[in-house]
This record gives structure tokens, sequence and C-alpha cells, in this order.
């Protein structure tokens, strides 16, 4: 089972470290991780994604609760929250047909097209996982020549303090 | 503000939390420390090895209730900790270790002495700092106290490069400190507490598993209130051992690998469990399966993240034990809730243990461990304070060696660290001077930390190391008696080197005790001796620890004495 964790934890050196290795060394898995600061800049962000059992993620997030370097720690409801990961890909363009074929399929998923070669073109695209990997089947075929994958950042839906 | 270097700031720190007593060694990297160490009036006892300073701490720490000090320089001495701090950490032990550091300017350049202390440590310490100016010192002491010390305890690491210890600064010395993502008070929960005692009063076969959070928190009075006012049994974990007198009637000693027979018997046919304090560790519960699929479980914890980490549980009470059983009893006491004395599932408690205590054969020998271990109990009174190292000796311990008086038997339970025994009861020494404190060892383990001897003479602090001696690593032994076919194997030590001489060289009283009356001699004089004793006591090398419940089997599956 696939879950999102929002953990703020503490902006200092080193919590991004505690944190992974708290996975490593619990044996837990992580599938993506996304850091970056938040409004308040005693604080940092991290959006963990982990495939476990239900057991498994109730445990993450008590290990995760004990640090002392967290300040919150929530599980995400998919449906009750909005996620996105950003992917940067460049694709393989063989021949002058491949070209026009990759911008369509560009457009319809609404990817920005950067970095337009004879022989490459690279998107970018900002969305759910699902849709990120829906687009990397329809253009595996060209060619992929590298990717960047961003992992997914995510935050409840709602205010303060309804759900 | 005064102004004043960051080594003498972290001095004042400590005297300001009470410090009068630190393990350590000098070296290169933390000479400040030692040099204002010089002009302090903190007693600093003179370890011969790093981890040795950290067990010393570790063995004040469990037995005053306060963080234990240790001092180690960078790099090598700060590795050589590691087992001390992991060892606290698997045992919940509140400990503050301060280790050197290379300058700042030198940490990433693989400088000379130089090892990332705070990478290694990181998955075996409750916290660690590096305070990166002296400014941050006093803070940093303020808050790796509180930390070590509240909650569930356990060992906090403060690594101070040596420029920083040198630095000369106005320093501020909070009286308090707060950390926001900390906090570990959680009042107990009423309702969970009231669940909890309807099922133990509509339980048929109720037990009471007593962990070392009894021990941690000191609820003795409150887990005996609970026993006697319902009649539950109660057993222990090994670190819960002597959390209840062990020659109660209630009492039916250690569950687990090597628990009592009676022990584990009744804990299998138990219906429902309180355990207080207990973490159901591998070695307590067998499967963890077998357990949550027959038992309710209510488990009090002061660490939300053992609820449900190995044990579903029926009910949680998250907080510290001491405050939960207190609310308990007080409920208990106000509903007049009192069980009567014709309860079957006491009767059945009573016929089991009777039948273990007459039936379950004895090894068949002059000094079996049995025999010795008793007539150490027979000799030894009540109040002292036992620790052990770890092996066939540290089970038999469990076994056979009654703890009355709580709270006065350690051993490294959870790390299972050999060699600890003996300078954890240095530690203890140190903590409790009017009490004598004896390690029960075994030679292998003895080994590996016999320079403690000098420690123990010199700044007397005079402990009584008992060693059953079997010319093997026994445990090990043991295991390929059992499971690899006698395929005997790097177990011989061959009665090398001579214990009694061993001693002597050191300037401590060395005894070999060949009978029970000589060890019982043995003990008397050293009890009197105003140094260290050790008594060699040479058993019998093919005794196996027995019951025993092998690996990753239910209790139900104890192998007994044939």
């Amino acid at each position: 089972m696939w879950s999102i964790i929002s953990v703020l934890v503490e902006n200092k050196p080193g919590i991004l470290f505690k944190v992974t290795n708290l996975f490593r060394s619990r044996n837990f898995n992580i599938d993506s991780i996304s850091v970056g600061i938040t409004e308040n800049p005693e604080f940092s962000r991290m959006t963990i994604t982990t495939l476990g059992d239900e057991k498994q993620v109730a445990q993450i997030i008590k290990q995760l609760d004990k640090m002392i370097d967290t300040i919150e720690v929530k599980r995400l409801d998919e449906k009750m929250s909005v996620y996105r990961e950003l992917v940067l890909m460049k694709i393989k363009v063989s021949k002058p047909s491949d070209s026009m074929e990759i911008m369509n399929i560009a457009k319809a998923f609404e990817c920005e097209v950067h970095d337009v070669r004879k022989t490459s073109i690279m998107v970018e695209l900002t969305a759910t996982p699902d849709r990120i990997n829906a687009f990397e089947d329809l253009v595996r075929g060209y060619g992929i020549i590298d990717i960047a994958r961003t992992g997914i950042c995510a935050l409840a839906r709602g205010g303060a303090n309804e759900s | 503000m005064e102004k004043m270097s960051g080594a003498r700031s972290l001095m004042v720190a400590l005297e300001k939390e009470g410090v009068d007593i630190a393990f350590g060694l000098p070296g290169g990297a933390n000479l400040p420390i030692y040099d204002e160490l010089y002009k302090s009036n903190i007693r600093h006892i003179l370890a011969r090895h790093e981890q040795s300073a950290a067990h010393m701490a570790d063995g004040f720490g469990r037995v005053s209730r306060r963080p234990g000090v240790c001092f180690a320089t960078s790099g090598p001495g700060a590795t050589n900790i590691v087992t001390g701090i992991a060892t606290a950490q698997a045992d919940s032990s509140p400990m503050v270790a301060i280790t050197g550091q290379v300058p700042l300017k030198m940490i990433g350049r693989d400088a000379f002495q130089e090892s990332d202390i705070i990478g290694i440590s990181n998955p075996i310490v409750k916290y660690a700092f590096q305070p990166t100016s002296a400014t941050e010192i006093p803070e940093v002491v303020k808050k790796a106290f509180y930390i070590s010390s509240t909650g569930r305890p356990g060992p906090v690491l403060i690594d101070i490069p040596k420029d920083v210890q040198q630095n000369e600064a106005e320093i501020p010395f909070p009286s308090e400190v707060k950390i926001r993502g900390y906090h570990p008070w959680v009042d107990p929960d009423i309702t969970q507490i009231e669940r909890a005692i309807d099922m133990l009063l509509s339980a048929e076969r109720p037990i009471i598993l007593a962990g070392g959070g009894v021990i941690i928190s000191g609820a003795f009075a409150e887990i005996q209130s609970i026993a006697e006012l319902l009649l539950i049994p109660v057993v222990t974990t090994f670190k819960g051992k002597g959390s209840f007198p062990e020659n109660h009637p209630l009492s039916l000693g250690p569950i687990g690998m090597h628990g009592h027979a009676e022990a584990n018997k009744m804990m299998t046919e138990a219906d429902c469990v309180l355990a207080a304090g207990s973490r159901f560790s591998d070695r307590s519960v067998g499967t963890f399966e077998e357990f949550e699929k027959r038992l309710k479980i209510i488990h009090m914890d002061v660490d939300p993240a053992e609820i449900g980490k190995n044990q579903t549980t029926t009910v949680a009470i998250v907080g510290d034990v001491k405050a939960s059983l207190r609310i308990m009893v007080k409920m208990l006491v106000q509903k007049a809730i009192k069980r009567h004395e014709d309860y079957p599932w006491v009767k059945r408690m009573k016929e089991t243990k009777d039948y273990y205590r007459e039936n379950l054969k004895l090894h068949d020998h002059p000094l079996a461990a049995a025999k010795v271990l008793r007539k150490l109990r027979e000799v030894l009174p009540h109040q002292s304070i036992v620790t052990t190292e770890v092996g066939q000796h540290q089970m038999w311990a469990s076994l056979f060696f009654d703890v009355i008086h709580p709270g006065t038997f350690f051993s490294s339970t959870g790390l299972g660290t050999m060699g600890w025994g003996f300078p954890a009861a240095i530690g203890a020494k140190a903590a409790k001077p009017g009490v004598p404190v004896v390690d029960i060892a075994g030679e292998g383990s003895f080994n590996m930390t016999e320079n403690s001897l000098a420690v123990s003479v010199l700044d007397n602090l005079p402990v009584i190391v008992f060693i059953m001696n079997n010319f093997s690593l026994g445990m090990v032994a043991q295991w390929q008696r059992t499971f690899y076919d006698r395929r005997m194997m790097a177990i011989d030590l061959k009665n090398c080197p001579d214990y009694v001489k061993i001693a002597q060289a050191y300037g401590a009283q060395g005894i070999r005790a060949q009978s029970l009356d000589e060890i019982g001699n043995a003990v008397k004089t050293a009890l009197k001796s105003d140094v260290a004793t050790v008594i060699d006591i040479p058993i019998d090398p093919q005794e196996d620890v027995l019951p025993f419940v092998a690996p990753g089997t239910p209790l139900t599956d104890m192998i007994l004495p044939s």
C-alpha cells in the first residue's frame, strides 16, 4: 500500500539524514522524498511516500513522531489532499515525424516543452505520479534519453482545522 | 555575563546539572575539557578504555536514575564508546556522552583522529548535539540532560569541536530550555485505565508482565498493590527482573528464552496480560504472532512508538508507567475492588509453581549453576546491587538468583554486551558506595573489560566479580551442542588467564572457590574487603542453561532438563 506522509521538521543541517536513516535502520521503504523550506524559515516540510501495510505505516509515523526534530507528522489521505510531482524528460527524436507526435502527446498532457533539438525534445510535466507514468508509457517507444523526477509534494485540502 | 571558554562553560553547566562524578579518558581533542576538569569539583574516574567509561556511566545512570556522564576524545575515543552508547540505548539508560572533535575548520578533511561520531551514532542515540559556538554549550548541556532523563530515558551525545572548547565568549546559561518537537510527558488516559481494570476483572486468567519500565520509573509499590489487590500472578521480562520481589507468593520470575518454567507455563495459559513498561522483545515472547492470537493485551508504556510495534494491543495506556499504575491502584482502592483468596487461577499458579520447583531436574554437579547462585544469594545482603555480564551465567542468574529487593538487578538485556557487567558495577558502586555490588560474570565476558580492575582498585570503588568459570564461551558452546551437532568451534578459552593472579596483579584480591562452602566464605571475605575481589569458581563446562525456548518458537515449546 502506498502512503503519503507529510513531516514538518526543524530546518537544521542533518535532519534529512536523520529521517532517511530512521527509514533505513527500521527497514522501512522510501518511495520518494521531497524537502523544502516553509513559510516559517525555521521549518522545512518533507513529503515522503512509502510502501507498506497498515501496521508498518502506523509504526513509521510513530517513529517519526518520536524524533525530537519533527514538529508534526501527518498521514495524508489521497482523496483529501493535493499531491503533485514534477518530471523533466528528454525524449529521443529519430525521424522528423517523431517530433510532431511527441509534441502532440506533450500538448495533450499539458507539458511545457523546454528544449527542442533535431535529435531530442525535453519536456516538463507537473502531475500526479499516475499521470506521469501514463505519459512515460506513451513516449517510451521513441526512446527516453534521461529522466529526472522530484518525488511528490503534497498538502491536505481545506483550512487550518478543516478536514 | 562572564567571559569564559567553551570548556569552562561545559564544566559550569555540568555542575549546574548536579554532576559530581564523570568517567572517561582524555586525548588530543578533549584536552581543554580535561584542563577544566582539573579545576572543577567533579570527581573524574579514569577508565582504561572508553567503552568501559561508557558502561560505568550507564551503570551509574541505571542505579542513580540520573544521567551518567562519560568523556572520550575524538576519532578512536569516540568510536570506542559506540558500544557503550548502543547498550544504554537498547536498555533505555540515561547517559550523557561528551566527545571531543577536531576543530570546526578541520571537520570533513579526514583530519588526524577525526571520526564522524554524529553520523556513526545516529541510530543509537536518543539525540546528538554538535555545538558550533562556545555560546551554545550550556543550552546544549541543559537540553541533553533534559532529553536523556525524561520520557523513555536514553543516551545523548555532545560532540564538541576542540576550537569550540577553547574559544572564549560571553556565554549565557539558560535556566530552562524548551524543545518544541519533544513531549515526554503524556497524561495517561483515564478511560483506558478503566477499560483495563474491567478487562483484568473479567479475565479468568490474568497475568502481569512487568518490564524494564517498572524499574526505570520505580513503580515497585504500585505493581505490588495491583497484584495483591487483584491476586494476579506476576511474571517479568528479563529486564524487568526484580521489579517484583522474587520471593513473593505471586511472583513467577522472568519469562522468555531462558525464563522460569513456571513463568513461561503460566504465561502460555493466561488469557489477559497487563504489560507494564515492556517492549515485547523477541527474547521474552518467543513468537509475536502466537502471543497476540491468544491474549488480550493491555500495554502501558511511556513510549507511544512501542504500542503496536511488536504486538497488537487491546488497550493501550501511553504515559509514565508509575503514574498510570498509581491511577489504577487509586481506582481499585476507591471502588474497594479486591479478589478473594479462593480464586481458581491463583490455585493453578501455586500448583504450577510447586510442580516445577519440585520436579524440575537440576544439573547434577557439586558446583551446578543453581547451587552456586543460591549460595551467593544466601550470603549476599538483599539490598546489594547485582550486575551481570552476558552469556550462560547471565541466564543462570535470571533463573537461580532471586532478587528480593526491587530494582537491585541490572544487566545488558537488550544489546547483550559482553564486558558490560564489571564496569557497570563500578559505576553502580560510584552511585551507591554504601551498598555491596557484585558482578555475576563469566570469564569470557570478564576478559573483555577486566582492565577496569585498575579503576576499581585505584579509585576505591571495590566491587565483587563473581566468575562462573567454565573455561569456554559457554552460551556459544551450548548452541553448538544444541543446533550444530556438537561441532565445537572457537569456544575453548583453555583456562587462561589465571584470574586469581590477574586480580593480584592489579592490587585486587583474588580467591579461587572450589566448593559451596568456599564460595560462601569467599563472598563473606569480599564483603569485608576494602579492595575489589575476584572470585574464580570453576564450574562444569558441560552444563546447559535450561529451560530453553529456541529462537523463533513459542513459549509453549519449552525444552526442559531431562
